[in-house]
């Protein structure tokens, strides 16, 4: 069966004047209709980039530099300009960090839902302010009518990152790319925000790839997960079961490193060190200056990523070994 | 309509108009300026481009108050025995008329020129700001001297009377359109940046919505507050090409052209030719000005966030 959305190989560089700087170096990973990943990192992963890399959209000096986004068949990043506009916000909608920022701060919300609309069909205003209003209902905001002719700074951030995902849902996409969508919000609106996400996901079958560093949200609302670490995915998987039991030792330390796992009282974990920058990954796996169980192959070979369990799990480490039961390959 | 009244009567905006007395006088001044011009034949006593109202006996008749003073006459007459009066507010009108005239032209040039400049980058913005740069440094009197000295030539005296307004509306205008491209342009570099951009081109829209619909919006806080300043210097820059004999002729005689008109026969003692003229174009210069400070204060993006 093929999946709604397949990401091969994928590679982004940055054109610098001292020469490429590859950012993705060659992620892949698929998604099904109705599917919820999270994509997981330290900042400076390339979890963003690989984000604006699915609906090409990378600002310069990134480019594309390899790989595929194959999407209901057509290779995104081959796709002219022109019928990338007719992907972008129509099949595929993102949704930001910020709202503060997200929405233009001289039109009322109904004009930026109406225009979303408009610009992928041929729609009236009264038709497509009606759908508008639906949508906002959706997400549950009271009295939509009046609401339409608000302007964004009448709205409070989390009623902001509502529209927002009204806007993002307004022409039934099939998959929605949530960039740390609650980074900016306080934590009871986070809650709130994303069971809202999860449940509107659920209930319209749309595909979510949920971008964020909190391990937390990501095992409440995906059903799979992949850990990226300076441009590759060291770790994927279902998530209950990365996150019971993660293998990569990256995994291991982000996992340790909750507060929710510890004695009160207790100093919390770390990893020690920081994400190398990438102008220099050191040789072999880019984890190898932080690994507890770094060893000599580490700093010379490039891990391998590869299935470890039967059950769609994949590691990039030189110690982990795969479960003997699923023979040899 | 009534939502859109209701929204302004709440607005900072006017708060701080109400806060302001300067701002309430400059905005009554220029109303009332404003309304006598546009309205020149209600309120003007004479026509003075009708030739039966001239009689060239009544040339350099002084104020009425004043000794040989007419009451006919309020602020006297000029040299041909046109009503000083009625003159000046036909001649108001005139300036206004070019003022506003020629900064919508150098507006509409300059916004289109600094979006464009400045949301496309690269070398359109080169090509567009150095063509910007060379404009500017031609000094406009310069320019407009070569052009209607052409003009003159090629469509003769005659005509010339007839063509002079939508001549130095275009003259001015092109003179001072690189003000608003440089201004336009830094906005828009400014904002083009900014995430709501980038929402804009996730959701599909193209370049041009984006240009146009979204990125310019959000620049109109400096246009406003330089177009106020650009409706004085326009108005200004007219009565200097009048006064050099460039701008409106004396059958038609703007603010400007009053003022040089009467600067032959100052020191002859006719000084009531110039003066008045001149009082009538610093009010309306600086209450224009005034406005326009109040305006940039209150829209100051530092201090009013939305």
């Amino acid at each position: 069966m093929s999946h709604l959305l397949e990401v091969n190989d994928l590679e982004v560089k940055f054109g610098l004047r001292q020469g490429d700087l590859t950012a993705i170096n060659g992620i892949s990973f698929n998604l099904d209709k109705g599917e919820r990943m999270g994509l997981v990192g330290e900042s400076g992963a390339g979890k963003s980039v690989t984000g604006f890399a699915i609906i090409n959209l990378i600002s310069k000096p990134g480019f594309i530099s390899g790989g595929r986004v194959i999407f209901n068949g057509q290779d995104l990043a081959a796709l002219s300009e022109e019928a990338m506009r007719e992907i972008r916000g129509n099949h595929i909608s993102m949704i930001f960090q910020d709202p503060m920022m997200t929405l233009n701060p001289v039109l009322t919300i109904g004009t930026q839902m109406v225009e979303t609309l408009q610009a992928h069909r041929r729609i009236t205003r009264p038709e497509a302010e009606a759908i508008a209003l639906e949508k906002l209902k959706k997400v549950q905001i009271p009295s939509p009518e009046k609401r339409l002719a608000q302007y964004p700074h009448e709205f409070s951030g989390g009623m902001r990152q509502r529209i927002v995902i009204a806007i993002a849902l307004i022409t039934d996409p099939e998959i929605i790319i949530a960039d740390e969508p609650t980074t900016a919000l306080d934590v009871t609106i986070q809650a709130e925000i994303m069971d809202l996400l999860q449940q509107l996901c659920e209930s319209e079958d749309t595909g979510l790839i949920l971008i964020t560093h909190d391990l937390g949200v990501v095992s409440q609302v995906t059903e799979k997960i992949a850990v990226m670490y300076a441009g590759k995915i060291v770790e994927s998987g279902l998530t209950d079961r990365v996150v019971n039991n993660p293998k990569h030792p990256y995994t291991q330390g982000l996992i340790k490193a909750l507060p929710g796992s510890l004695q009160p009282g207790a100093r919390l974990n770390q990893i020690p060190g920081m994400m190398p920058t990438l102008t220099d990954i050191p040789p072999g796996c880019a984890f190898n200056p932080r690994c507890p169980l770094c060893e000599t192959i580490c700093r010379n070979q490039e891990p391998p990523f590869i299935p470890v369990d039967h059950l769609t799990r994949m590691v990039a480490c030189h110690m982990v070994k795969p479960d003997p039961s699923m023979g040899t390959r | 309509m009534k939502r859109t009244w209701r929204r302004f009567k709440a607005s900072y905006l006017l708060f701080s108009f109400k806060q302001d007395k300067t701002a309430i006088f400059s905005l009554a001044v220029l109303l009332v300026l404003l309304v006598t011009g546009l309205l020149a034949p209600v309120f003007s006593p004479y026509d003075p481009y009708d030739p039966a109202n001239i009689d060239i006996m009544n040339s350099e008749l002084p104020p009425s108050w004043t000794e040989n003073g007419e009451a006919a006459f309020l602020l006297g007459t000029d040299i041909q025995g046109r009503d000083l009066l009625s003159t000046m507010i036909y001649g108001l009108r005139l300036s206004i008329l070019i003022g506003c005239g020629a900064v919508i032209l150098q507006g509409c040039l300059g916004v289109v020129v600094g979006l464009l400049a400045g949301y496309l980058g690269g070398k359109i913005d080169a090509v567009l700001m150095r063509i910007a740069d060379i404009q500017l440094s031609f000094p406009y009197l310069m320019v407009a001297i070569f052009i209607s000295a052409i003009f003159q030539l090629a469509f003769g005296i005659g005509r010339y009377e007839d063509l002079a307004v939508p001549l130095l509306i275009v003259i001015i205008g092109l003179a001072e359109w690189p003000v608003y491209a440089r201004t336009v342009r830094a906005a828009v570099m400014g904002e083009k940046n900014k995430e709501y951009v980038e929402a804009a081109r996730v959701i599909g829209l193209n370049r041009w919505r984006i240009m146009f619909r979204h990125v310019l919006p959000n620049t109109m806080t400096s246009v406003l507050v330089i177009s106020t300043i650009q409706v004085a210097n326009a108005v200004m820059s007219e009565a200097a090409l009048s006064f050099l004999g460039l701008g409106m002729p004396v059958t038609k005689p703007s603010l400007g052209s009053l003022i040089r008109s009467g600067f032959e026969y100052i020191f002859s003692g006719s000084w009531w030719i110039t003066l008045f003229p001149g009082i009538f174009l610093v009010l309306l210069v600086l209450v224009i000005n005034l406005l326009g400070d109040w305006l940039r204060d209150v829209l100051n993006p530092k201090l009013y966030k939305g």
